[in-house]
């Protein structure tokens, strides 16, 4: 079997978001980037699977600028026997990537899609089951336990009530969630291994298909600040201001 | 041109959070037509015609959508969206799942996540964790919007009598399958709906400590949440995490506890109205947006607060 495995570049998680003073959007200039986090898990699962001897080959695809290219190279490191760099210079919303990752999966013909359950920088959480719809395929989204059978994959999902078990048929989509499992540290002979693993390149306007957005972005600006609070000396004062100032309790 | 919103429901009460994307869709425009899918179904789509907002329900009652699996849901929308603008759900994981499906099928960009509409076609989403808003106009013809229901106020639930028109069921791909779901029970309120929220984070240390967090919030009638650390160390179940991935709340008092403030928790409930921090770390981030900061040892500071509260003798309801 094959699993094809997502991966986007965003600003790392753990860096300050900056909005631009001309409400354009927010500072990317000599901001730290790297994997979207549960794109990792995606990695991490494909990965897995590959060493349970139930799946041949994991190929790592991206679409972005040359810098995303990035981001197949860590999974090559981690286990991902090769890499596809879709290159666009623009930004494309999740419609037009769940288009060009379809091409990329008639071209491929994986058994599985494996993509993480929502970007850290747009928050749009689509793309999975856009792609999914698109090739008639079932999906299993938030997924945090998978479980590969012959012909299908039993799957735990997060949702809001608690967990919930579904059974889909091969071949399928899968969006991974933070909890499906520990992604790996790359070593640095991987690393170095991984510089020779080949990657091939596409262009996303010559693929054929609509990638024109059409959701505008109007502005981008600072969500409204909290007024600054106070340290309260004990545990009273805290239930006393609660009670007297805040009147919430 | 109306809008066509999708309930969610678990067959047979309609979910709270249907109730604020009303109040959303109704912003869009007034004339809100609400689709039924379920199996044995029909108290749900009685509850959905007394909602005053409502006009018209679409009740759809079939096995085919017992479990809402997205791959049998997604194509009876498609079908009835025929004739509106507007496909409208909550941003939960009950929206998230099936929508995009719809959008594909359309050819429709969807707008996720709408925390404010400033007309049909232009609405104010969160990026980034809610560490910016983006304002966005979409030129799609048909728009596929989810809703953050904790931004719009529930609908009120009586007073109206829509017609309920029943619809066929479409066919389905049969190719996937619900097996069983595991819902936390809980006698507490709803965590996305609570007035009161309590969150425990990594400095808990255990999931036994979180009975230091239960008893708090059985006193004030407060749901109980958690950041992601404490829920990726085991000490609870994830249906209880607040942040970027998990649940958004605005409750009227948010209890932070043993949490540091990572953008990602942050992103989940800094909209409440008042905060409250208890970290023994002074400068831990949280400590940034709370209203009131106690720097403290919360294992004395819990048990502190409790009694303080008994004291109050208030029954917080």
């Amino acid at each position: 079997m094959k699993i094809l495995v997502a991966v986007k570049r965003v600003i790392d998680y753990n860096v300050q978001i900056r909005v631009k003073d001309d409400g354009s959007g927010v500072h990317t200039e000599n901001v730290k980037m790297s994997t979207n986090p549960p794109d990792d898990n995606a990695v991490e699962e494909s990965v897995k699977l590959k060493e349970s001897g139930k799946v041949k080959e994991v190929v790592a695809v991206t679409i972005g600028e040359d810098k995303a290219q990035e981001t197949v190279r860590k999974a090559l490191a981690v286990g991902a026997d090769r890499g596809i760099h879709v290159k666009t210079n623009s930004y494309i919303e999740p419609l037009g990537i769940a288009k060009i990752l379809k091409k990329v999966v008639e071209k491929e013909k994986p058994d599985m899609v494996f993509l993480g359950k929502q970007a850290i920088d747009d928050d749009c959480n689509q793309t999975g089951q856009m792609l999914a719809a698109m090739l008639n395929w079932p999906q299993a989204t938030f997924s945090s336990k998978v479980d590969l059978k012959d012909k299908s994959l039993e799957i735990i999902r997060e949702i809001d009530e608690g967990l919930e078990t579904i059974e889909i048929n091969l071949p399928a989509v899968v969006t991974c969630d933070l909890r499906l499992n520990e992604p790996r540290y790359a070593s640095l002979p991987n690393i170095m291994k991984a510089k020779k693993k080949p990657i091939d390149q596409m262009i996303a306007k010559d693929l054929g298909v609509d990638i024109t957005n059409r959701v505008q972005q109007l502005k981008v600006e600072e969500p409204p600040k909290r007024k600054a609070g106070i340290k309260v000396a004990n545990v009273s004062e805290l239930v006393s201001k609660l009670k007297n100032e805040a009147k919430v309790i | 041109m109306s809008v066509l919103l999708i309930a969610e429901h678990n067959n047979k009460n309609l979910k709270p959070f249907t109730l604020n994307a009303i109040t959303a869709a109704s912003k869009i425009d007034g004339d809100v037509h609400v689709l039924v899918a379920g199996s044995g179904s029909e108290d749900v789509s009685k509850e959905v015609a007394a909602v005053p907002l409502v006009k018209k329900v679409l009740h759809c009652d079939s096995p085919n959508y017992q479990n809402y699996l997205p791959e049998n849901l997604a194509p009876l929308v498609t079908k009835y969206s025929e004739k509106y603008d507007h496909i409208i759900a909550s941003a939960n994981t009950f929206g998230k799942n099936f929508m995009p499906r719809v959008a594909a099928a359309l050819d429709t960009s969807q707008v996720s996540d709408v925390i404010k509409v400033n007309s049909p076609d232009t609405f104010v989403r969160p990026i980034y964790a809610g560490n910016a808003f983006a304002t966005v106009k979409s030129n799609d013809k048909k728009k596929c919007v989810t809703i953050r229901p904790t931004s719009f106020e529930p609908a009120p639930k009586t007073g109206g009598s829509a017609q309920v028109e029943k619809i066929d069921s479409v066919e389905v791909p049969n190719f996937s399958k619900f097996i069983k779901r595991e819902e936390t029970k809980s006698e507490r309120p709803e965590l996305g709906t609570a007035r009161v929220v309590i969150s425990g984070g990594r400095g808990l240390e255990s999931g036994e400590n979180f009975k230091l967090i239960n008893d708090i919030a059985d006193k004030l009638n407060a749901a109980v949440g958690a950041s992601r650390a404490a829920v990726d160390a085991g000490y609870i179940s994830n249906d209880h995490q607040v942040g970027q991935t998990g649940k958004v709340v605005v409750p009227d008092l948010y209890i932070a506890v043993g949490i540091s403030g990572a953008i990602q928790h942050l992103a989940g409930m800094k909209e409440s109205k008042i905060i409250v921090a208890i970290n023994k770390d002074g400068e831990a981030p949280i400590f940034s947006i709370a209203d009131y900061g106690l720097e403290a040892d919360l294992f004395k500071a819990l048990p502190e607060f409790l009694s303080e509260l008994n004291k109050l003798n208030t029954i917080q309801k």
